[in-house]
């Protein structure tokens, strides 16, 4: 009944929410290139689908590559951390100021050095940027939270670095590593789209680019056809980081038992 | 089977934990280590252990030293691995193959009572299910000195009873020796043969009492002499 509720209550309050909207833009007249109605927004979303469709596929996929090359970079130089302080305490500051610059001051910076003849490249590495640190600060954290205990256990066992990292860090660090994979998914588009923004015409072919022609164009349904399209990009790449989360700590986490 | 001779230690935030600390335990000797809190006991196990680098003193083994089994004063289980990987955690560091490893993880299980709980995850048990689990990985190894920190400690009564007749089982039947770290006079009054009893902070040895036979039950009249003996020596080097 309550995982009904869950599903249930929040597509009320869209249906809701269309209906008014619906009802709003008939009953004022307000101009499509304004706001235009849902149901005006559809036919565009219908109407475009095919360009849609291949600017999502672009954007995703930048996205995916940066989100990827985020988990690798992020969890290597976290494992690399835990086993020298030195190295942490050298390399963290750079990570944070890389975490705090804004990438829309650095992005033109990266395409003049990778050329726009590899746009994707640069692309890629801007959206890699924004999503790298959550999952750095997530697993540098989870790798030092071991049970000492269970370390000395290892010690007296005689058990290597490696065996120690493999057998007991990296799955204390997983329920923090999935927490920042996560914030990182979300990032990954959001770094994306930046990205695409940034490019600007004549090279970025994602959605971002849809957006800005569309407004550039005044046509509006259009543009919120490609808005809805992000978000619902953003909502399913959560959802599917979810369910795997939820896969991997089913048997042993407070987190997912408490949810199941 | 293991000597502490003249040991000290300090830690780091400037605490001195234990100072002029010696005692030996004899192959297939059952001894307690029996004092107030804080009073380096712990600190004491896990020099006896290797985990700890004395400042001062040395810990020897008679022939080289020995597989040792440690057991914590909670159980120190991976939440994310059932109980059979668990008990198996000391054979998979010593690369035993997959097999054998299964098998004497098993076996240990078993030796414990948790036979059929082999896949069940530590959030499944009980606190003192656990606490089997963690001695099941102890014995996985197949220890010839077996280290325990207080590990009934946070159990309840009835449960640390049968727990502590399991051990003296273990402890017969493999010819074990056991260093048993405790705050509680009875557990000590009953499974050990030595009560090696300790002053407060910085921790030495203040006396080793010699326990007779014939506490054979917790109730038995040898049980309740050893345990007014014991607090006799407690309470007057707490107080010296």
């Amino acid at each position: 009944m309550k995982r009904v509720a869950d599903i249930a209550l929040p597509l009320a309050v869209a249906a809701l929410l269309l209906a008014g909207w619906e009802w709003a833009v008939s009953h004022w007249q307000v101009p499509v290139y304004v706001l235009p109605a849902p149901s005006a927004i559809a036919r565009a979303f219908t109407e475009n689908l095919g360009s849609l469709m291949a600017a999502l596929a672009s954007t995703l996929t930048v996205t995916l590559e940066a989100f990827a090359a985020a988990c690798v970079l992020g969890i290597a130089t976290a494992i690399a951390f835990s086993q020298s302080r030195l190295l942490e305490r050298t390399l963290y500051p750079y990570a944070v100021i890389l975490q705090v610059t804004p990438v829309v001051a650095i992005a033109p910076l990266i395409l003049i050095w990778v050329g726009f003849e590899r746009i994707n490249l640069a692309l890629v590495i801007i959206a890699t940027i924004v999503a790298f640190f959550p999952i750095l600060a997530g697993a540098t954290l989870g790798l030092k939270s071991a049970d000492f205990n269970l370390i000395d256990l290892t010690r007296l066992y005689g058990a290597s670095r490696a065996q120690t990292l493999w057998r007991i860090r990296l799955p204390t660090a997983l329920p923090y590593i999935l927490s920042g994979m996560k914030t990182a998914g979300g990032l990954a588009l959001i770094g994306a789209v930046v990205a695409e923004f940034v490019a600007g015409s004549g090279t970025a072919t994602g959605l971002a680019w849809r957006i800005v022609e569309s407004g550039n164009r005044l046509e509006i349904a259009t543009l919120f056809a490609a808005l809805a399209l992000l978000a619902a990009t953003g909502v399913l790449i959560f959802a599917a980081l979810s369910l795997m989360e939820w896969w991997l700590l089913r048997r042993w986490h407070e987190s997912a038992i408490s949810a199941s | 089977m293991i000597a502490l001779s003249g040991i000290a230690k300090r830690f780091a935030n400037g605490v001195q934990a234990v100072s002029d600390l010696s005692f030996a335990v004899e192959r297939g000797e059952f001894v307690s280590l029996l004092g107030p809190s804080g009073c380096g006991k712990s600190t004491a196990l896990r020099l006896a252990a290797g985990l700890l680098q004395p400042d001062a003193g040395t810990v020897t083994y008679a022939n080289g030293k020995p597989e040792i089994g440690f057991v914590f004063q909670d159980h120190t289980l991976m939440p994310w691995a059932d109980a059979l990987t668990n008990a198996r955690l000391p054979l998979d560091l010593k690369h035993v193959a997959r097999g054998e490893a299964d098998a004497r993880a098993a076996a240990a299980l078993a030796r414990v009572g948790l036979a059929g709980f082999e896949h069940a995850f530590p959030r499944e048990l009980s606190g003192g299910m656990k606490m089997r689990v963690s001695i099941a990985r102890a014995l996985a190894a197949e220890p010839q000195l077996l280290l325990l920190d207080e590990p009934f400690a946070a159990l309840d009564e009835i449960t640390r009873n049968g727990l502590g007749d399991d051990l003296l089982k273990l402890w017969r039947e493999d010819g074990l020796t056991v260093l048993f770290v405790t705050h509680s006079v009875s557990e000590s009054s009953y499974l050990s043969q030595r009560v090696l009893v300790m002053t407060p902070r910085p921790g030495r040895i203040a006396a080793d009492i010699v326990l007779p036979g014939g506490r054979d039950n917790r109730l038995a009249p040898a049980t309740i002499e050893a345990q007014r003996s014991i607090s006799a020596t407690l309470n007057s080097s707490v107080a010296a």
